[in-house]
This record gives structure tokens, C-alpha cells and sequence, in this order.
């Protein structure tokens, strides 16, 4: 198992190098450049700013002065807000997102799995039909649309919920959890269902049933573990997913996390600031996926055994 | 009194195309402490009716429409769901085809053995699992304790089925269904588990409900068979009687349609075609494992014109051998001559042009057809790849092929899924024949089909292969099937080759013990 750990990591290496080589490039072949909207800049003043932030050098001893920073963990210093580094950045953002994402993915688990294994238990019926067609708009509707509408119906008319803020009002991280988790969700609902299907199409589903188990323990015993594999395997692509995709549901809901940094980053051409975030994120998506492949595999007892040193 | 009394059970499948009826009046009993052996080709009915009486068929779509199920003063068919749980895997248990997935791969075999205690008899833990590793005993697992730790993936196909029976006998049932438990195994598996059934079902006192599609294994152990086709019952009767004085002409057709006798190959065969010299196909899982020897230093010859038969169980190699020959396998040592040429140096366009020499058929007619290519396309593909004919007389050469395996010519648009198991075959043999090769490797190409529909394409290989001067390696599983066919045979075991010989000699005087050990495990030898 820790060999398969190390070498998954080892891959990811090339991976996140090139996502760093590739991120690069690509935002300063963008045109304009960090110092270039404002108002009024002496060029003595901009050529002093490029070379304090190392912009006058060549391209490549840039990219080269950038991986070295890298490689001691230093993402640089934002050129938008002076004085803070990214790191600083970046870390005060991080916990309000991962938060969010935190509680989107709960709910998103929670309606999901439930709405799905309910429709695999009897498929093709009311009972599939329903929770799947709402999965369905679940994933079509974008969450710029469904947030507002959200704080249309619960924060304005029946004044029941906060409609923006994090952790200042009681209640204020209810609706862009929700807003967040919906399409999330509608995935899991989706690929639950299919999994449980599959699952229970099984020849050992029917052995389970020739036994006399009631149908509630076929379902929870026999059933779910397999069933929900898809699922596992799909949370840290998943969480992944949602810290990098919060920013429009922390701009809709006013909320201080990382998204929107990144964002306004890109807008402002703050080099190092979508570097050093693209960076990040793609570590974590590298992690998460790495976490959920290893659990997937874990409840799969013949993988398990393959994995933690060629047993049978 | 009768353990079992099914009287006019009449089951439907109702669909949005229409219903229909796949139980049409079905009557049989089970006697206690007697086996009863339901026998029917694919689509007879004969398994929904016995998961009928349990309650098990899906529904929708299945329907249950009429009919008594008396067991113990009960009608099983007017049961609720509740009080048919008690019932199943208690009083009546089922064990099924394919142990390799009727276990559930993620709870260990205890987990699985001990559910029907705890549901039915409220037992502890503790008790069940002391009764769960008398039974993993009883039943001829040699270390029960750490089996009942194991998953079920640790085991091979007879041990899983072993297991299954332990699990199906665990609450002391008054009668057992068995779903083709032996035809997912090997011959010599087969064998032993037929005995464990006889012997248990005779120490236990349990009435046995057998269903197959093969009369030779039941032949041996049934007190009672009943012959099914399309969803009635044709016949029934004592073993003797079915098999002696059959009435009905489907059970004779059953009957007729089991492979027997020998090819007379008196006739002396050509050259040598092709030749094997310490041949090796060894896989490697990893660099620091051993090296699996799935073929492993095997040498014959191949004469032109002769039927080669390759019998073993699986695991011995036997496919992997007919794959190296015609290098879709990789070779790890050794050579293979065909017609004095060295196929193993063969690379590239020589060994692609040089493939239309020699075609193979494969086992599963289901999954070796493109699901997405009519007959035509099929068909076409090979006829154009290798340069057979022209675009403008394809039509004709197709006709041609069609005729030839015996399809209708008015199926050519169709697609694979029209057809059933012995018409894919059919197209498979044509697909295969289309290059007008001179050597056909074919890889158990009637272990997926029904009894009668197996003897129809035997006989179609057989045909061919004299029309044609066909030379053929035939690999199975089925010693009947194989001394039907072949005129000589060779015997794989372990990767090796433990005997070979003319089908006569080697069938009659086996030399190997491997080669006895397999021929005693024939079922219904003594019947047939």
C-alpha cells in the first residue's frame, strides 16, 4: 500500500510541474501586465516596481527565480496587495473556503446518497423519476442562479435566513453551503444510483435474498459498500472541485475566502497571486484524488490484498 | 406425502412489448430424502419456476399468474414477503450457478455464513460461528478456521461453492434448490461436488430440487427428472426410463444431442502442418514475483487434414497454447513451424498477410462478435482486409460464407443481438472461414451453447472441416465433446502436456493419471 502511496506521489511530481511551467507562461502571455492600470505611473516608478518585483529580468530567469522560491515553499509576495506575501494570502483565505467546501460536501453526500439509493430501489418508478429529474436541474442550473434565487425565497421573502456574511450572523453559512453542495449533489444522487443499480443486478444480492435477510439489510449490508464505491472514488475530485470553484458563491454571498482572491487575481494580473493559488490548488487536487483512489481501493478487499504487498 | 407438490404453476413476464408466458402449467413434486432434477435448455422456464416458489423473480416484470405451491401444508405462492423470509434460507435454501459471483466480495465468508443463523435462529455470534467452521468441515474445506477470515476472492470456483453448499445447509433445511451448481466448474470439480450433494442430501435427509441443462450430470445422483421445454413440462420420470424409453421427441433430441462415440479416423492423415517445439508462454505480474507458466515447454505436431483435440481444466493452459500459435500471445521461448515456415520469427506485415492462413474461434459468441457490425460488415472485413476479393463481388462471397455455416441468406442486415447463441456461432465460423485459411485454432467454441444447439455446430466444424481440408485445434473442457470431434487428442495439465494420443487409445487406455482421473469424472458414464 505505501508503495502504491510513494509512487502515485512520485507521479505527481511531472504533473504539478508542468501545471506550474504551463500556469506560468500562459499569464504573462496574457496582455497587460501587473502595473499597467494605474492611474498615473512615472515610468521611473514602473521600471522601479518591475525590478523590485523582478520583472525586468529575461523571461526564463524569472521562471527559474520563481522555482527556486517554490522549492522552499515561498510563493512569492502579491504585487497587488504590498506588503503580504501569497502564502499569508492564501492561508487567512484557506479555512473560510475549506469550510465552505466542507459543509457543501456534507450536504451534497447527505441529499445525494440518500436521493439515490431511494431511486435505485425501485427504478423506472415515481420513486426514480423524482429525485432524478431534480438531480438532473441540479447539475444544469449554474450556482449564480440558484444562489440568488435561494436568497430570493429564504432571505428576502420569508426572511428565514441571513443572505450574506460568514460566521458574523447565525445561520449566514446555510444558504451558500447549499448553494455550493447543490450541483454536488446531483452528482452524487446520480452516481449513487448507478452504482447501487449495478450492485444489485449482483448474483450475491439474490444469495442475500434466498438467505431471508429483509430487504432493508440486503440494501445496508450487502449492498451499500459496493455500491457507493463510485462515490468514494468521486469526493476528492469532488472537494478539490469546490475549493477552486467557491469564488462565485463566496462573491454572491460576500464571503472572505480563497476564490475570490483568485479570481480578482487573474483580473489584476497579479502574477505571483494566480501562480501561487494554481499551485495550491492543483496540490490539493493531486492530494484529494490521490485520498479518495486509496479509500476506494481500501473497501475493496481483493485490491486491498493486491495493494498491501501481493497477497493472494 | 410429497416434501414439494408444484402443481399448474403458470409464471408471466410482462414488459411493454407484451406479456409472455415463460412457466406455461409446470407440475412436479420433490419427495423427501429424494432428489428431483428439473432438465431444460436456456429459456425452458426451468429456473423461474423454482425461483418462483421462493418468492425471487423481479416483479415487475415477473408476474405469478396461477398454480399451488404446497410445501409442509402451505401454499408458497399465497405467502406475504414476510412469511416467505422465514421459508428462504431456512426451511428451503438455494445454492446457485456461478459461486464465483454469487458471494458477496466485500464481507468475509464467516460474515456470509453466519447471516442465516443470526436471522433464523437468533443465535450469537459466538454459537453461529462455532456451527459455521463445523459446517466449512463438514462440507471439505481443510482449514475452516482461516477461511472463516477470508474474502471471497482468496478462494477458487469449487472451494466458493463449497462454501455456498455450507451456507445453504447451515439451518438444517428440509429442501434444497440447486441451480446449476456444477456447470460454471471443472470436470473433476464437477465431480466431487456432485458427491457432496448425493452424500450430504443422504446423511442430512433433504429433499433436492437439481436443476441443469445437462442429463448426463444428473443422470447419476436424480431419483426423478423432469424434462422442461418452453415453459412445459414434456416428460418425466425415473432416470431409466428417460434415458431407455424416452417418449417425447424433445427428450430425444436431448438425448441424441449428448456427444458420444468416436470419430472413425482410420484413415491415415497428411503431413505435418504445423509444429511445436518447447513451446513457452510465461506471464510475469510484476518483476519480483514468480513467473505464471501457463504454457510451459510443450512440443507436437499438427497433421494436415486432422481434427487435434486439447482437453484440460481451467488454469492448464490450454488456452494460452492455442493463442501462441497464432501469435496472440506473446511467446517466450521455443518455435512453432507452420508448413515448414517459422512463425515465431514472423513480425509485422509478413505475420499480418500470413494471418489469413490461420483463423480462430473463439468460446463466448456473445462477446467476440462487434456488437456494432451487421453479418455483412462481419463478414466483409476479413474478404477485404486480406485482399479475398474485390469490392464488386463481395455480395457473392458473403452469400457464399452464409450458405456455408448455414445462416439465412435474408439475415446478412442484421446485427449481432438479433441472433441467438448458435446463429452467432455460425457467423463467428463464417468470420473465421472467410480468409480461406488452412488451420483454425478454436477455443471452446461450443462450451456457451445448449446441448442441442452444441451437436448442430459440432457437426457444422466437422462438415466444414472435410469440405474444406480444414485442420483444426479444437480446445475444451469436455471430454464428450472432445472424442466426438477429434482424431487425436493431447491432455494439458499445469501447462504441460501429460498424454497424448489417438482419441481410441487415450480414452481407452489412459495412461497419465491426470487423463484417468479426468475420464472417471465424466458424468453419466454409467448411464451412457
Amino acid at each position: 500500500m505505501l508503495r502504491f502511496i510513494i509512487s502515485r506521489l512520485l507521479q505527481a511530481i511531472p504533473v504539478i510541474f508542468i501545471v506550474i511551467t504551463a500556469t506560468f507562461f500562459l499569464v504573462r502571455a496574457a496582455p497587460g501586465g501587473p502595473f499597467d492600470a494605474e492611474k498615473v505611473v512615472l515610468p521611473e516608478v514602473k521600471r522601479a516596481l518591475e525590478a523590485q518585483y523582478k520583472l525586468d529580468l529575461p523571461l526564463y530567469e524569472q521562471y527559474f527565480a520563481y522555482l527556486t522560491d517554490l522549492a522552499q515553499g515561498e510563493l512569492g509576495p502579491s504585487f497587488k496587495y504590498p506588503g503580504r506575501s501569497v502564502n499569508e494570502i492564501l492561508f487567512s483565505g484557506l479555512p473560510v473556503t475549506a469550510e465552505l467546501g466542507f459543509y457543501a460536501l456534507l450536504i451534497a453526500l447527505i441529499i445525494g446518497v440518500t436521493a439515490g439509493v431511494l431511486a435505485s430501489l425501485k427504478p423506472n418508478t415515481r420513486q426514480d423519476y423524482i429525485p432524478m429529474s431534480l438531480a438532473m436541474i441540479g447539475i444544469c442550473m449554474p450556482s449564480f442562479l440558484l444562489g440568488p434565487l435561494l436568497v430570493l425565497v429564504f432571505g428576502i421573502y420569508l426572511e428565514w435566513l441571513p443572505i450574506s456574511g460568514w460566521g458574523s450572523i447565525p445561520g449566514d453559512k446555510i444558504l451558500p453551503s447549499i448553494t455550493l453542495g447543490a450541483a454536488y449533489a446531483a452528482y452524487v444522487a446520480r452516481l449513487s444510483r448507478a452504482g447501487m443499480l449495478e450492485i444489485l443486478s449482483q448474483d450475491y444480492i439474490r444469495t442475500a435474498r434466498a438467505k431471508g435477510l429483509p430487504e432493508w439489510q440486503v440494501v445496508s449490508k450487502h449492498a451499500l459498500r459496493g455500491g457507493l464505491i463510485p462515490v468514494i472514488a468521486f469526493l476528492g475530485p469532488a472537494f478539490a472541485g469546490l475549493l477552486a470553484g467557491s469564488f462565485v458563491v463566496e462573491t454572491i454571498f460576500q464571503i472572505p475566502g480563497l476564490g475570490r482572491f483568485y479570481v480578482q487575481a487573474a483580473f489584476n494580473r497579479d502574477y505571483t497571486m494566480i501562480l501561487g493559488t494554481t499551485v495550491f490548488l492543483s496540490t490539493l487536487i493531486v492530494l484529494f484524488n490521490l485520498i479518495s483512489d486509496v479509500a476506494a481501493a481500501w473497501l475493496n478487499p481483493r485490491l486491498r490484498s493486491q495493494l498491501s504487498g501481493g497477497g493472494k | 406425502m410429497s416434501l414439494l407438490n408444484v402443481e399448474n404453476l403458470e409464471v408471466s413476464f410482462v414488459t411493454r412489448n407484451g406479456t409472455s408466458k415463460a412457466v406455461k402449467g409446470v407440475s412436479f413434486t420433490v419427495e423427501p430424502k429424494q432428489i428431483t432434477a428439473i432438465i431444460g435448455e436456456s429459456g425452458s422456464g426451468k429456473s423461474v419456476s423454482c425461483y418462483a416458489l421462493l418468492g425471487l423473480i423481479p416483479s415487475p416484470p415477473g408476474r405469478i399468474d396461477g398454480g399451488v405451491a404446497s410445501f409442509e401444508g402451505q401454499n408458497l405462492l399465497a405467502l406475504s414477503e414476510v412469511e416467505l423470509r422465514k421459508i428462504r434460507g431456512s426451511d428451503i435454501a438455494m445454492i446457485f450457478q456461478d459461486p464465483m459471483t454469487c458471494l458477496n466480495p466485500y464481507l468475509t465468508i464467516g460474515e456470509q455464513l453466519i447471516e442465516p443463523l443470526l436471522i433464523h435462529r437468533n443465535l450469537s455470534r459466538a454459537d453461529a460461528k462455532t456451527r459455521a467452521i463445523e459446517l466449512l468441515n463438514e462440507v471439505g474445506i481443510r482449514s475452516p478456521d482461516s477461511t472463516f477470515d477470508s474474502f471471497p476472492h482468496e478462494f477458487s470456483g469449487g472451494m466458493r461453492q463449497r462454501v455456498m453448499i455450507a451456507m445453504a445447509l447451515i439451518n438444517e433445511p428440509k429442501l434444497l434448490i440447486a441451480d446449476e451448481p456444477t456447470t460454471a466448474l471443472d470436470v473433476t470439480i464437477q465431480a466431487q461436488i456432485l458427491r457432496l450433494i448425493a452424500d450430504l442430501q443422504k446423511h442430512r435427509d433433504i429433499g433436492v430440487l437439481f436443476i441443469s441443462h445437462d442429463l448426463a450430470v444428473v443422470s447419476d445422483i436424480a431419483d426423478q427428472i423432469v424434462v422442461m421445454e418452453q415453459g412445459e413440462v414434456v416428460e418425466s420420470g425415473a432416470p431409466d426410463a428417460i434415458f431407455n424409453h424416452a417418449q417425447h421427441p424433445y427428450t430425444q433430441k436431448l438425448l441424441a444431442a449428448i456427444p458420444s462415440g468416436e470419430r472413425d479416423s482410420g484413415e491415415a492423415k497428411g503431413d505435418t502442418l504445423i509444429n511445436v517445439r518447447n513451446l513457452r508462454t510465461w506471464f510475469q505480474a510484476s518483476s519480483d514475483s514468480e513467473p505464471v507458466k501457463a504454457v510451459d515447454d510443450v512440443s507436437f505436431d499438427i497433421h494436415r487434414g486432422e481434427i487435434l483435440g486439447l482437453v484440460g481444466e481451467s488454469g492448464s493452459g490450454k488456452s494460452t497454447l492455442g493463442r501462441s500459435i497464432m501469435r496472440l500471445a506473446p511467446i517466450t521461448s521455443g518455435e512453432v513451424t507452420f508448413d515448414e515456415m517459422n512463425l515465431t520469427a514472423l513480425a509485422g506485415r509478413h505475420l499480418k498477410n500470413f494471418r489469413s492462413r490461420m483463423q480462430m474461434i473463439f468460446q463466448d459468441p456473445f462477446a467476440s462478435l462487434n456488437p456494432r457490425m451487421t453479418v455483412y460488415d462481419t463478414l466483409a472485413e476479413p474478404l477485404l482486409l486480406h485482399n479475398i476479393c474485390q469490392r464488386a463481388n463481395l455480395d457473392q462471397h458473403i452469400a457464399k460464407l452464409m450458405d456455408d455455416v448455414g445462416l439465412a441468406r435474408n439475415f446478412i442486415r442484421k446485427y449481432p443481438h438479433e441472433f441467438s447463441g448458435g446463429q452467432r456461432q455460425r457467423i463467428a465460423i463464417g468470420r473465421a472461414l472467410a480468409t480461406r485459411p488452412e488451420f483454425i485454432v478454436a477455443d471452446e467454441p461450443v462450451s456457451a451453447l445448449d446441448v442441442t444447439i452444441q451437436a448442430q455446430i459440432l457437426d457444422l466444424l466437422m462438415a466444414l472441416g472435410r469440405e474444406h481440408n480444414l485442420t483444426m485445434l479444437f480446445v475444451s473442457h469436455d471430454m464428450a465433446v472432445i472424442r466426438h470431434i477429434a482424431d487425436r487428442v493431447l491432455v494439458m495439465y499445469q501447462g504441460k502436456v501429460v498424454e497424448a494420443g489417438p482419441v481410441t487409445q487415450v480414452f481407452n487406455q489412459p495412461q497419465a493419471p491426470y487423463t484417468q482421473s479426468l475420464l472417471a469424472s465424466i458424468p453419466g458414464a454409467a448411464m451412457l
